[in-house]
């Protein structure tokens, strides 16, 4: 039941953001591996928080480094997280959302915006992402970046593997890297790398 | 500096004691549009704010500042006392007591919000001091002077 303190809390979110107040809207959302957490500012899609990541800690992390005014606002997420459900339940192939790339910068923000040109289920190396990030020989740096991707699954770094295939590694754990990889038919259910 | 949490965070701790003052300060009417005006005022200014330590007593400040503004606007007209009510408060809580509350909001600005920091909040002294901006001490003698004159006031 909607006590009045829920109607007054919802009035004041609705008459921030009118205002422009939103710095930071964010949203939980559901996936087959459990709740994301979905943050957006004004340019766009700027966190994607993984199943197994500490929402809370996220979210500090925002207030910290891209404004404390950082609010629940499930509305400000429909068009993400609509497109999150079309991705897993595989009828989608390419997602069309803004993104904020204010979170990663230098060459690491260059091998996110590399990966985030890999198509639909195809894979590419960590050396080819250091390469289209203007230094191949930066390998691992390249693989920190992907470690280190803000927007993962929009940014798909979960496309990009070892040389030779090998699955490297997942922020969001190995099983959810192997999961998304045989969901865009790269992997065949049950192999292993 | 203590760095600022989210602002929900702040929302999620805070509103129902600004809710609680607000009832006391303008009556349960106007408390919903005073709360609305508060943490829009505490929004826009949240970035800017150099101290984090104590953020409940910067937003009872802000909530406070709106209650009077909301009596301004209003002309300091006394509120107007409506009849007891005759059905039962939901979950069993009782209604506050319209009559009592309608004396608080004519108190003068400091007392009023001792009071009802007190008992529309349950703050302790301390808080209470923090949120008027004034030594405990003050706080104290605001509260009593308040109750002094609410009791006499209401018999």
């Amino acid at each position: 039941m909607k006590t009045a303190t829920d109607n007054a809390i919802e009035g004041f979110k609705a008459r921030a953001a009118e205002e422009g107040l939103l710095d930071v809207a964010y949203a939980g959302a559901d996936s087959p591996f459990g709740p994301l957490l979905l943050a957006t500012t004004k340019r766009g899609l700027v966190r994607v928080g993984l199943p197994n990541q500490d929402a809370d800690a996220l979210l500090v992390d925002l207030a910290d480094r891209v404004s404390p005014r950082v609010l629940e606002a499930p509305a400000a997420l429909d068009k993400a997280r609509r497109e999150l459900d079309l991705y897993f339940d595989g009828k989608l192939d390419r997602f069309d959302l803004p993104l904020d790339w204010q979170l990663s910068s230098g060459f690491r923000q260059r091998v996110l915006r590399a990966i985030d040109r890999i198509p639909y289920g195809q894979t590419r190396s960590y050396t080819e992402m250091a390469r289209k990030a203007g230094n191949e020989r930066a390998v691992r740096a390249a693989g920190s970046a992907c470690g280190s991707n803000p927007i993962p699954l929009v940014v798909p770094c979960h496309r990009v593997l070892r040389a030779g295939g090998a699955l490297g590694g997942y922020g969001g754990g190995l099983p959810m890297k192997q999961a998304l990889l045989e969901l865009e038919g790269v992997l065949d259910d049950k192999s292993s790398s | 500096m203590t760095p600022l949490p989210p602002f929900q965070t702040v929302l999620d701790e805070h509103s129902a004691a600004v809710m609680g003052i607000l009832r006391g300060a303008v009556g349960r009417d106007g408390a919903e549009d005073c709360f609305q005006e508060t943490f829009l005022a505490a929004l826009r200014a949240y970035p800017r704010l150099e101290d984090a330590r104590n953020l409940r007593g910067w937003l009872l400040t802000i909530a406070h500042r709106k209650a009077i503004d909301h009596h301004r606007a209003r002309g300091r007209r006394p509120i107007p006392v409506a009849e007891v009510p005759e059905t039962a408060a939901e979950n069993g809580v009782p209604e506050p007591d319209e009559r009592l509350w309608a004396a608080v909001g004519a108190l003068p600005p400091k007392q009023q919000a001792a009071v009802a920091l007190r008992y529309g909040s349950d703050l302790p002294h301390n808080e209470i001091a923090a949120a008027l901006g004034c030594s405990p001490e003050a706080a104290r003698r605001s509260l009593h002077e308040g109750l002094k004159r609410l009791r006499k006031e209401l018999g």
